[in-house]
């Protein structure tokens, strides 16, 4: 994207400009209620029609509308390959928008690994292509009077296979009129197999303009007339405002206003520093809040609380089996609450006047900031105007979404637009975290050492999500300005219905038997996951990964002590208790690429000082069926100090067909790093009243600096399977296979995420 | 308030300010640039880098009335997307980046370390970068992209 802005532009305003076909919106669109992910909201494109998707310019350019936005995944450069490919014209033809409630279609929100399977399979963006594509080849037929198979098309020109000169273009067909065509169902992609533009390294759209400073991030965005606010959150969880003494800031230079709205306090300045100045030094006067659970005993108490539980899967029979078989092994394991910690905090602009609203946002979620907005500001939603801006990274529901209402209220109080930017205290200490989580294992051997039963137990704290349609208070400024989380109900669980391994709940090696039917990907048919939610003292979201990470810690973890305990090779154990080949595949190359020896853990025999190395292994059913990963870690531990260094990253990734190998493999690359950084050092921390890792000095991520290891990714391309989610396959089982290589090298089990220096440090001590 | 004057990018610039304000924000707002970014307020991340005089510092937690007189050069200032400099040209071969955000500091602090060190060891890559944070752990491509740029630079 250019350094010039699309505000100004709406949909039809962009289309006459570009000279392409003007688009139809719907206004008879389905009630609200319906739409959490998949009806889209009133007055947004309608998704069944080919015209909300593309246009053919007179131009000949291809400008396309995806509600699935460029968050730094490389999603944007791969829509624009697919689109490229799908239509036969040049990559460089095509300018793809997204996500700005005027123009797109309402894909829901940008995550769960959703944009690749979402667009690139048989729906939606691609789905719009290819049913252009062979429209329009209908419709060259028709005017060079040939049949449609003597036809070829290439650079948007559609002409005769043997006459060169019957040719016509996209541009002539259209001639400035409207597609007017539903989605086919039937309309033909074009196979992986003769792909020339998807599934190719191409680079990203973006990177010229990132690495000279001409990207345009929301941080830049600049309206006339901005002002600059910033917040004044409370000093402790649950701590309400008694008084605000607006004269403490009154005489400072540049100050405009100070807004109060309930627990909501606020300033807005002329400059950025004064703003940041007047909110340090603004007088609020805090009623305390209730206090805080002891962080030491934490996941003990979340075995205490209240729960809201639910059964993925329960074969009825565990309780027997464990109870007569020899062989029972039970482990516990614990994850700690971790932040999204976005390397930028989190800004927004809004401008609020005269009842419309326009906000520049970093949201994965353009739709429901303008149903929610609109009920932080008291508008209808169809006066709010949301365009995504990219922000720094998210890796899930960090601070934008908050930090848009605060920029939201500011601005309407001041009838200006105003941009806000959090501090980085602000951002850190108010996230929704990503869970934390406490975790039984338990499972029965055979005499053969297989398994033949396996419980899994968790417990995990929730408040607040995503705000969805209308649920603002699901983040922090929605609740201080008075609305609620979603509603926590303690109650027991009932019989799933139906196999969802969504949030890896249920191990791969279990049968995942329900309603008749085997889901699962393994063969343990003696199987019960039973989940536990309980109420979280802070807000809560999901952080990349979200469960999904969690839980196959533990299980791949305890997997690993299972295949110990009868003294099996780790990679053949688990092979031994898959059925899946796609799971197998992963797996299988992971151990390829790194030469694995197969012999059972812990090597042993080695000295109890100094350094040693080890290898570990996980892999992984990314939520049972979107993505497969499979990894094998070495690792040196110093005995002497604690020190864990990684050596080597073997990451195999099967994402069904590839649609960009070097942007799959940044992805892997990147998730299997910062998979490591959470699985070494990354904790939230408290005290009795306050979030106490609150910026990059109690809050620790590796830096560029550290000591890397070299990674080596397998890409494991599916062309003829369904495109599946990528960017959070690898980061899942980093956690395991580095427990599962400090065993292999040291002996010792680490149960408790992260690795600290000390943790490994005690564990080494407490070794015999 | 009072003027300050100081290069950005071979321009002179003469500003009323607060002479307390941290450079960041002139940079930013007064002057409009997008290379420069907020990204903690308290010199830790590196998000914030411009070179001034040669040394890559944290405008966020540098005062403007420090700079005075000084020249500065910010991301923009090392090249264009039609005509970057070798160190960008690096990381777009490289494709060293995911969100990108912290591309500022990651250049700007590999620029001030070639200038100074032209034939750096990977040990000394990692040294400047100790306090520098890329959240997305685009690591393994940054530090081949600043290797490449060596190897440019010294050609």
């Amino acid at each position: 994207m250019t350094r010039e802005s699309f505000a100004a532009l709406d949909r039809r305003g962009f289309l006459k400009s570009a000279g392409a076909l003007v688009v139809s919106f719907s206004i008879s669109a389905p009630p609200m209620h319906a739409q959490f992910g998949n009806t889209p909201i009133p007055g947004s494109p309608q998704n069944d029609q080919v015209d909300s998707w593309i246009a053919v310019g007179a131009d000949g350019m291809i400008t396309a509308y995806s509600g699935k936005e460029e968050l730094g995944q490389g999603i944007a450069t791969a829509q624009q390959q697919l689109i490229a490919e799908e239509l036969c014209v040049p990559f460089d033809r095509v300018k793809l928008l997204y996500c700005d409630t005027a123009m797109t279609p309402d894909q829901a929100y940008t995550s769960g690994s959703q944009s690749h399977p979402a667009n690139f399979n048989h729906s939606n963006l691609a789905l719009a292509c290819a049913t252009a594509r062979e429209a329009l080849l209908h419709k060259a037929a028709e005017r060079l009077a040939l049949p449609a198979e003597q036809l070829v098309i290439a650079d948007g020109v559609i002409r005769a296979r043997t006459d060169t000169s019957k040719r016509v273009s996209y541009a002539e067909l259209v001639g400035g009129s409207r597609l007017h065509l539903a989605l086919d169902p039937n309309a033909k992609r074009k196979p992986p197999r003769e792909w020339t533009v998807l599934g190719k390294a191409v680079g990203r759209v973006d990177m010229a303009a990132m690495v000279t400073g001409e990207f345009e991030y929301v941080h830049n965005v600049r309206l006339p007339g901005m002002l600059h606010g910033r917040v004044v959150r409370p000093p402790s969880v649950g701590a309400t405002v008694a008084s605000v003494d607006e004269s403490s800031v009154s005489t400072m230079p540049g100050v405009v206003k100070v807004v109060v709205r309930r627990n909501f306090v606020g300033v807005v300045a002329q400059k950025p520093w004064q703003a940041m100045q007047a909110a340090e030094r603004l007088k609020v006067t805090w009623t305390p809040g209730p206090g805080l659970p002891k962080q030491s005993t934490f996941y003990d108490h979340l075995r205490s609380l209240p729960s809201r539980d639910a059964l993925l899967v329960d074969s009825k029979d565990t309780s027997q089996v464990l109870a007569q078989s020899a062989t029972v092994l039970r482990a516990r394991y614990d994850h700690p609450y971790q932040m999204h910690g976005s390397v930028g905090s989190s800004c927004a602009v809004a401008d609020v006047q005269g009842g419309k609203a326009t906000l520049y946002s970093p949201t994965q979620g353009v739709w429901y900031q303008k149903t929610t907005g609109a009920m932080i500001l008291g508008l209808k939603p169809q006066d709010v105007h949301v365009i995504f801006r990219r922000g720094a990274g998210c890796y899930g529901l960090n601070g934008a979404d908050t930090v848009s209402y605060d920029a939201l209220i500011l601005s309407q109080a001041v009838e200006k637009p105003v941009k806000v930017q959090l501090s980085r205290k602000d951002e850190m200490a108010w996230e929704n975290y990503g869970n934390a989580w406490t975790i039984d294992e338990r499972a029965a051997l055979d005499a053969a050492g297989n398994i033949v039963a396996w419980e899994h137990e968790a417990w995990t704290a929730s408040l607040g999500n995503r705000p969805g349609p209308m649920t603002p208070g699901n983040v922090i400024t929605g609740m201080l300005v008075g609305y609620s989380p979603a509603a926590f109900e303690p109650g027991p669980a009932r019989d799933p219905r139906s196999y969802n391994n969504g949030s890896n709940g249920i191990p791969s090696y279990v049968a995942g038997r329900v309603a008749g039917v085997e889901g699962g990907t393994g063969t343990v048919k003696s199987e019960k996951v039973l989940v536990h939610t309980v109420q979280s003292p802070f807000w809560t979201g999901p952080l990349r990964s979200p469960a999904r990470l969690q839980n196959t810690f533990a299980h791949e973890s305890f997997m690993d002590e299972l295949a110990a305990r009868v003294k099996a090779d780790p990679v053949e154990y688990r092979l031994r208790h898959l059925r899946n080949p796609r799971v197998v595949g992963v797996l299988k190359a992971a151990a390829k690429a790194a030469n694995w020896e197969t012999r059972p853990s812990p090597v042993g025999g080695r000295p109890k000082t100094g350094v040693v190395t080890g290898r570990g292994v996980a892999c992984v059913a990314y939520e049972g069926d979107n993505g497969y990963t499979g990894i094998v870690v070495e690792v040196a531990v110093n005995q002497d100090d604690g020190r864990v260094a990684v050596k080597r990253m073997w990451v195999a990734i099967d994402a069904g067909p590839i649609s960009n190998p070097d942007g799959l493999r940044n992805q892997a690359e990147g998730g299997a790093l910062q998979g490591m950084s959470r699985a070494l050092g990354e904790e939230v921390t408290w005290d009795d009243e306050k979030i106490t890792s609150i910026d990059w000095r109690t809050y620790h991520s590796l830096p560029l600096g550290f000591e890397l290891p070299r990674i080596e990714c397998v890409l494991v391309d599916q062309p003829d399977e369904r495109a599946t989610g990528a960017g959070e396959t690898s980061i899942t089982v980093v956690a395991a296979a580095l427990a599962n290589a400090i065993f292999d090298a040291a002996g010792i089990r680490l149960r408790q995420v992260p690795f600290t220096v000390e943790r490994v440090r005690q564990a080494l001590q407490a070794r015999v | 308030m009072s003027a300050i004057t100081f290069q950005v990018n071979g321009r002179s610039h003469t500003l009323d300010l607060d002479p307390t304000t941290p450079l960041l924000y002139v940079l930013s707002d007064d002057l409009g640039l997008r290379g420069p970014k907020f990204g903690c307020g308290l010199g830790q991340c590196g998000a914030c880098t411009a070179i001034v005089n040669g040394t890559a510092l944290r405008s966020c937690i540098t005062a403007v009335s420090a700079v005075a007189g000084k020249e500065i050069t910010t991301l923009e200032g090392l090249g264009t997307p039609e005509k970057p400099h070798p160190i960008q040209k690096a990381f777009i071969e490289e494709q060293a980046a995911q969100c990108g955000f912290c591309l500022n500091g990651v250049i700007l602090t590999a620029k001030a370390l070639l200038d100074r060190k032209p034939h750096p060891t990977d040990a000394e890559i990692q040294g400047a970068l100790s306090n520098v944070l890329c959240r997305c752990f685009t690591h393994t491509r940054m530090h081949r992209a600043i290797q490449r740029a060596a190897r440019e630079v010294a050609r």
